[in-house]
């Protein structure tokens, strides 16, 4: 029995569907997030979850008890904003003593609990400060810290790192990823950032234009995405058009490449997709010959444009200390046969 | 050269602000103060000594005392009224969908496009004897005689409130426009019943509106002039009333300078005092 469940979610605005049959089972302590390119309804769901906006139609179940009609205040669930909505009056320590108020709990047993949190989220120092006087990065832990306090069962995280420069971010994916095991809390985090869904959660769900596209681990999704919306939106991926000829033959381009089909019909139109990092370049003369049109260094890896008779491809190689290849210069690729993955149509 | 003239610009640009205000405000403040500072004779006139007889006579004079201490009761029944209508009224207003927010606010700002001298005769037809309100209490049975309002505190009070709420229901509703709308959704979340939240959460966010708020109605209200000289008149006179009385009537200009310079102060004493208040108390909160 999961701890989470949705069945067939539904949300409309007046014409516009937000939120379509929308089902999930989340187990407890488990990682998901809700990934997908703004407007696919990922917010709109975690505010059903929160009780902020009432589902049109659907159930939400939390531990076996139907919570879909429970008002937002009566669901305990602990909840860190996009914005952080810290309480600006308050300091640290009340923003995170609050909910214990709430919960009548007495005056030295709450402000012992929320000193306690802010420990947790290595705020200790900065407890009788206001939310004005503190960097994005410490109001952003006073909001975890106000959400985990109150021992929620599910904690949700709308954006949570969305508004910390990129260095920040990094080191609070992995700050927040152990503290959520070492509480073992069940969190549901809404990202459009796939390096935060990969980095940080036990399963993704994908979700486009109010729908689930597909529900795998991190691994998983990004090894064997199911369409090429998925392969496109996780990940960089190269996407060409061809036409497969025979049982072993795709005509992309001006070029013929050599791929399993048995399972397509021939003359149909297919999307191949191949990853830029499992592209192999080297001098040898052997594979398929490419002209790098475009090189640029990011310090761990070297991103090419390359064209050749297929079209243009992305290729990522591995920085190796040794000067990469420069514009204008003619190399060969290859790739591994399970690399390719074909799909028959757009989604 | 270059840092020179970049500081020398701020200069030029408020100059002209900056003697139009010394010329149009300055000058009149300082002649009001030399004026208020000659005695006068009911038969010469305006005398050319310098003197403090005037203050001495206002600050001395029970009948003055009554005056003052009206006005600033009358500012602070207000003010109080205008927050305990105004604030609601703003919160009402920051909830309503845009159509009908944009009516509302008509509604609210109307009493600002009519002139107050307009506005208070209204009042004063409503409240006379043989207006509105008297026809409304004697159809219903309330009252055999004519009820009146007018040359009254309660009069003032109402046409004052009429006249100021809006400047409280703008002040408030910008600071409630500020107010994050998910640290709602926050308090919420955490337990917060809806009125808790409005209590909390909301109310002291919009807290630095109430307050600029209660400042423009009560400086407002302790030197309005119209609406206390047509409701209040003769009988009821408050301190602007007085001081144009001393001017108009006795022409005991010195006295009615004098007046007005103590209301002056007054006023700004309260205000700064208030306001000094107010950063101790909300300079850790806000910017």
């Amino acid at each position: 029995m999961s701890f989470l469940t949705f069945e067939a979610l539904n949300k409309t605005f007046n014409d516009f569907v937000a939120v379509r049959d929308m089902s999930l089972s989340v187990e407890r302590g488990e990682f998901i997030s809700l990934l997908g390119p703004s407007g696919c309804g990922k917010t709109t769901t975690l505010q059903m979850i929160a009780g902020l906006l009432p589902p049109t139609s659907g159930k939400i179940l939390l531990d076996g008890k139907d919570i879909t009609a429970t008002p937002p205040n009566k669901r305990g669930l602990g909840i860190v904003f996009q914005s952080y909505a810290l309480f600006p009056h308050m300091s640290a320590t009340d923003n995170v003593a609050f909910g214990l108020e709430m919960r009548g709990i007495e005056k030295n047993e709450r402000l012992e609990r929320a000193r306690k949190a802010l420990d947790q989220v290595k705020l200790g120092q900065f407890a009788d400060r206001h939310p004005k006087d503190m960097s994005g990065g410490q109001r952003q832990r006073v909001a975890l810290a106000r959400a985990l306090v109150i021992e929620p069962p599910v904690l949700l995280l709308d954006e949570p790192l969305s508004n910390l420069d990129a260095k920040l971010r990094e080191e609070m994916r992995i700050e927040l990823r152990m503290l959520q095991q070492d509480i073992g809390v069940t969190t549901i985090l809404v990202t459009h950032d796939q390096e935060e869904a990969l980095s940080m959660s036990d399963r993704i769900v994908v979700m486009k234009q109010g729908g689930i596209s597909q529900i795998a681990a991190p691994l998983d999704l990004y090894e064997r995405p199911v369409n090429t919306f998925v392969s496109d939106f996780v990940g960089k991926t190269n996407l060409l058009t061809g036409t497969i000829v025979s049982d072993n033959e795709v005509i992309i381009g001006e070029d013929t490449i050599s791929i399993d089909t048995r399972q397509y019909q021939h003359k149909s139109s297919v999307i191949l997709s191949i990853r830029p990092e499992k592209l192999s370049m080297s001098c040898d003369k052997s594979g398929y010959e490419v002209r790098v049109e475009a090189a640029i260094f990011l310090g761990a890896s070297w991103l090419y444009s390359v064209s050749g008779a297929m079209g243009e491809l992305f290729v990522t190689q591995p920085n190796t200390g040794k000067a990469g290849y420069s514009k204008g210069d003619i190399a060969w690729l290859s790739w591994p046969e399970d690399a390719i993955t074909l799909y028959t149509g757009a989604a | 050269m270059e840092l020179t003239q970049r500081s020398n610009t701020p200069y030029f640009l408020t100059g002209p602000g900056v003697i139009f205000f010394a010329v149009l405000l300055g000058t009149p403040m300082i002649m009001t103060l030399l004026l208020s500072l000659h005695s006068y004779d009911f038969n010469t006139g305006i005398q050319a000594d310098w003197t403090i007889a005037n203050y001495i006579e206002v600050l001395g004079d029970s009948y003055f005392h009554k005056i003052f201490t009206r006005t600033f009761g009358l500012a602070l029944l207000v003010t109080v009224i205008c927050v305990v209508i105004g604030v609601p009224e703003a919160y009402i207003l920051s909830r309503l969908s845009n159509r009908w927010r944009s009516i509302f606010l008509l509604v609210v700002l109307g009493p600002l496009l009519i002139s107050v001298v307009v506005r208070t005769l209204g009042w004063a037809l409503f409240f006379g004897g043989s207006g509105v309100l008297t026809m409304i209490s004697q159809a219903l049975g309330f009252a055999e005689e004519p009820v009146s309002l007018m040359f009254t505190f309660t009069g003032m009070t109402i046409a004052l409130v009429h006249v100021l709420v809006p400047f409280m229901v703008i002040a408030v509703w910008a600071a409630l426009q500020k107010i994050d709308p998910q640290s709602e959704d926050a308090g919420l979340s955490l337990g917060a019943s809806k009125s808790t939240v409005l209590w909390r959460i909301t109310l002291p966010q919009a807290m630095p509106g109430i307050l600029s708020g209660s400042l423009m109605v009560f400086a407002l209200t302790a030197s309005a002039f119209a609406t206390p000289a047509i409701i209040g008149g003769r009988r009821m006179k408050v301190v602007a009333t007085a001081a144009y009385d001393e001017y108009l009537s006795t022409l005991n200009w010195p006295l009615g300078a004098a007046i007005a310079m103590l209301l002056l102060i007054a006023n700004i004493v309260i205000i700064v005092s208030y306001n000094k208040f107010i950063e101790r108390r909300f300079a850790k909160v806000f910017e």
